[in-house]
């Protein structure tokens, strides 16, 4: 099954190099590049999990977790964060605004495969 | 840079691209707390600009440019949180630092040795700064590094001796399903694990009068077959700790038998109803179940309201835009490939218009007038064109920023470089030629133009010298100044220099704009103490010949006490030129359009000789000085008399004016620039080449340099000519 995810950051290589990882794993991949643009992304997609960023202008990760997680059609959807931040407080905010999982970076494209496989089936 | 079809090449390229203009925000972001400006933003967008470098620089195994980042990261992240206030030295470690980084990058893009002497000078400074601050140095948690490819292909596993069983019990929240979690994907994990028997426990599961939607009833009892460690099972749980309770025991003992008879995943669509159905139905009735759901629905009703402003910032906007600002990436050369097409477009069409006006048709005729509307969508095209190539100068003077940095501290003066006009556009391949002449000039300001503090202060000068750099648009051209506040030039040192290397006669008796200009002979330079920073042998003479060639002019004043500026002008593009196409004995040349003020008919009255050879015209209230451009250009022996001859007036950034005496005004027109090459002799006076309408060659004038000339010369050779 095609998974369908939807990527948030604002650093264009990561999300050249999400796309590249989770496109070889046969998934589809939307990207956007901070929470605002998440969100305007994610009100045209139904994806079956989101990656999102935490350092992010206009909205950060939290901000936008937030933003997904008060929309009805979204209160389930699986959203992993991905962060070169691994601090554990870092993980319970995370955790606190919604997030389902985490993945620190820099991820291990297999390693990313298996987590949103954890998630979303 | 590598194999094009290589993705992870190409996305190292494109990362190495963002780093540049995460330096930039970087070096913007300084420049404001510097200026006294900014706010928590600020701080925030250099943080995430050094954050952002060091993500990249990580996943590409970049490690000496990750360990700088990180150590700057955590400084700035100290001072984000209002932990650490930033002071000028403060501010003054940053910038290093991020000269540093920029260091990094470049040697990492270009596999360079890594300069960690100075990685680790800096990296200490930076450490010093946090002081007493919690010192997070073992932020990179080594948890999450911990790669998980042990248990790959454990359950390949078919050696006899049956692996140990694990006994879960794992009983989800509530909670676990509202973070998206679920548990029908951990028990797939779990399987990958070894096998798996499950075991649904529904015994707490109630009828529908108590039932609760988005309660968690059930619970699992689970057996895994694996010699994969505890730790391992733990991690596939890694996501839900704390959103369920989880028991593992790895057993020597043998698992009660009843939990053996119901088997696994095909059972397990029960539970998914939990999750699904929900969500799906709470839309309607979420009302009524807020009182029963304090926890977990409480803050549905009322985040919505303040999310929708944040999740619809612009209404009208349909669905999946692509973000601000979308942008494409071009390889340059198809750029240039485009710019030349465009040029070849621009020839073309002068041709046909010229073809068709010689064909006597009516100016009211469709073609005359599909030809101007032809005319003005190429004109349109061209400057369309032209932007594509246009870049801001503000990378430019980034770096001519870090270049004041280096030379001040080099040379023990207090700098401050000051910019204007950062914003203005210009061609990029001028702003790539203009990088050597630039620095050259910044540090000959520092080091030649401002003086040492001791003499700053004798002065009753500020101990803090200011260069100044600016760039502006004028009248088709972008000036690019850079001034300093300094002593100004020495003239009589200037001089004696210039005679003692005998640039000059020891009699010559020059004006003071002639002792500047002696600056930009080959050979000459200032210092009498050769630094290391500008040193000798690259002089002003090498600025103005690289200026030159882009097609621009520098200028010098300096005035004593208060300073020096030299001023480029430059034209916006290499491309092309609007132009004046004249006659002057038989040939057909091109002036620059911009220079030319005004055009009128000399009458013999209004001539004056001041002395032989030497002749001013009055223009009005003033007097500026005739050249024949026949005669300057060698085409033929000066005019015995003016009077009816057209003439151009032509005014200079520097303030110059002259008038040209040409035969007649052809037409203007736009030309596109054609460089001559090394092959050619450089002329005096001469830019450049065009092909014009009918296919002939026509030189386009450079008046700065015609007159320049001219002056040198009109007193020897015209006097000879009189004697004679």
């Amino acid at each position: 099954m095609t998974l369908e995810i939807l990527a948030v950051d604002d650093s264009r290589t990561m999300r050249d190099m999400i796309r590249l990882a989770l496109s070889s794993a046969g998934f589809k991949v939307h990207t956007a590049e901070d929470g605002v643009n998440g969100v305007e992304v994610l009100d045209g997609i139904q994806p079956d999990a989101i990656i999102t960023d935490i350092n992010m202008p206009r909205m950060d990760g939290f901000g936008f977790i937030n933003a997904v997680r008060t929309q009805e059609k979204h209160r389930a959807t699986p959203i992993l964060v991905l962060t070169t931040e691994a601090a554990p407080e870092l993980k319970a905010r995370a955790r606190d605004s919604g997030a389902t999982g985490w993945i620190v970076k820099p991820f291990d494209p297999e390693k990313l495969v298996k987590a949103l496989k954890m998630v979303a089936g | 840079m590598g194999d094009p079809n290589d993705p992870m090449a190409e996305i190292k390229a494109s990362f190495f691209i963002e780093c540049e203009e995460l330096l930039e925000a970087l070096q913007d972001g300084l420049q404001t707390l510097e200026d006294g400006g900014g706010d928590d933003e600020t701080i925030n967008v250099v943080f995430r600009a050094v954050h952002s470098i060091k993500g990249g620089a990580g996943a590409f195994g970049l490690e000496a440019l990750v360990r700088f980042a990180h150590r700057f990261e955590t400084v700035l992240d100290e001072v984000r949180a209002g932990r650490l206030d930033i002071d000028a030295e403060a501010l003054k470690v940053f910038f290093l630092c991020g000269d540093h980084l920029s260091d990094l990058v470049r040697v990492s893009r270009d596999d360079a040795p890594i300069p960690s002497a100075q990685s680790d000078a800096l990296s200490a400074q930076l450490d010093a700064m946090l002081g007493d601050a919690p010192q997070d140095t073992p932020q990179d948690d080594p948890i999450d590094f911990q790669p998980m490819g042990l248990s790959f292909d454990l359950d390949l596993d078919d050696e006899p001796d049956a692996p140990p069983v694990y006994q879960i019990t794992f009983t989800p929240s509530a909670e676990l399903f509202e973070s998206g979690n679920e548990p029908f994907h951990l028990f797939r994990a779990l399987e990958e694990l070894g096998p798996c028997q499950f075991n649904c426990d529904s015994t707490r599961l109630t009828d529908p009068p108590d039932f609760e939607p988005e309660q968690s009833y059930l619970s699992w009892k689970i057996d895994l077959a694996s010699t994969c460690s505890r730790a391992e099972i733990e991690a596939t749980f890694e996501f839900v700790e704390g959103l369920c309770s989880l028991d593992i025991v790895p057993s020597g003992q043998e698992p009660p038998g009843d939990l053996l008879l119901d088997s696994a995943l095909p059972d397990l669509p029960a539970p998914k109803p939990l999750t699904d159905k929900p969500v799906a139905e709470i839309t309607a009735p979420s009302a009524d179940l807020t009182p029963d759901m304090p926890e977990t629905v409480a803050d549905l009703p009322s985040p919505p309201p303040s999310a929708a402003p944040a999740a619809r910032p612009d209404p009208a906007k349909p669905a999946a835009t692509s973000g601000p600002k979308s942008v494409v990436r071009v390889d340059l050369d198809r750029i240039e490939r485009l710019v030349n097409l465009v040029g070849e477009l621009v020839i073309n069409q002068a041709m046909l218009s010229q073809s068709l006006e010689q064909s006597g048709l009516s100016p009211h005729s469709d073609a005359m007038s599909g030809l101007e509307e032809f005319q003005r969508l190429t004109r349109d095209i061209q400057d369309s064109v032209m932007m594509i190539r246009a870049q801001p100068v503000k990378s430019l003077f980034q770096r001519m920023s870090r270049i004041v940095r280096e030379a001040s501290s080099a040379v023990g003066k207090d700098v401050r470089l000051i910019t204007e006009g950062e914003a203005t556009e210009v061609d990029k391949t001028v702003i790539e030629r203009l990088a050597d002449p630039l620095t050259h000039m910044i540090r000959n300001a520092v080091d030649h133009g401002l003086e040492t503090p001791q003499d700053r202060a004798a002065a009753g000068k500020p101990a803090q010298g200011q260069v100044h750099l600016k760039a502006a648009h004028r009248s088709g051209r972008v000036i690019i100044e850079v001034s300093d506040d300094g002593a100004g030039i020495n003239r009589p040192k200037v001089l004696q220099i210039a005679i003692d290397k005998g640039l000059v006669p020891a009699e010559a008796s020059l004006s003071d704009s002639e002792i500047d200009n002696l600056l930009f002979l080959p050979g000459f330079s200032t210092a009498s103490v050769v630094s290391d920073l500008s040193g000798r042998g690259v002089g002003m003479d090498v600025v103005r010949n690289s200026i030159q060639t882009l097609g621009g002019r520098i200028s010098i004043s300096s005035t004593p006490g208060q300073g020096t500026v030299f001023s480029i002008s430059l034209p916006l593009t290499l491309a092309v030129l609007d132009g004046m196409v004249v006659q002057v004995a038989d040939e057909t040349l091109v002036l620059p359009l911009n220079v030319v003020i005004e055009t009128l008919a000399l009458n013999a009255s209004d001539i004056e000789m001041v002395r032989p050879g030497v002749q001013v015209v009055r223009v009005r209230s003033g007097f500026v000085p005739l050249f024949d451009l026949g005669k300057e250009l060698g085409y033929r022996a000066p005019l015995q008399d003016y009077d009816g001859s057209v003439v151009l007036l032509i005014a200079h950034e520097d303030g110059s004016r002259a008038a040209l005496v040409i035969d007649s005004i052809q037409d203007q027109r736009q030309v596109v620039i054609k460089g001559l090459d090394a092959s050619f002799y450089r002329a005096p006076g001469i830019a450049a080449a065009t092909i014009l309408g009918d296919g002939q060659i026509a030189l386009i004038i450079d008046t700065a340099d015609i007159i320049s000339n001219a002056s040198a010369e009109s007193a020897a050779p015209t006097l000879e000519g009189l004697i004679a």
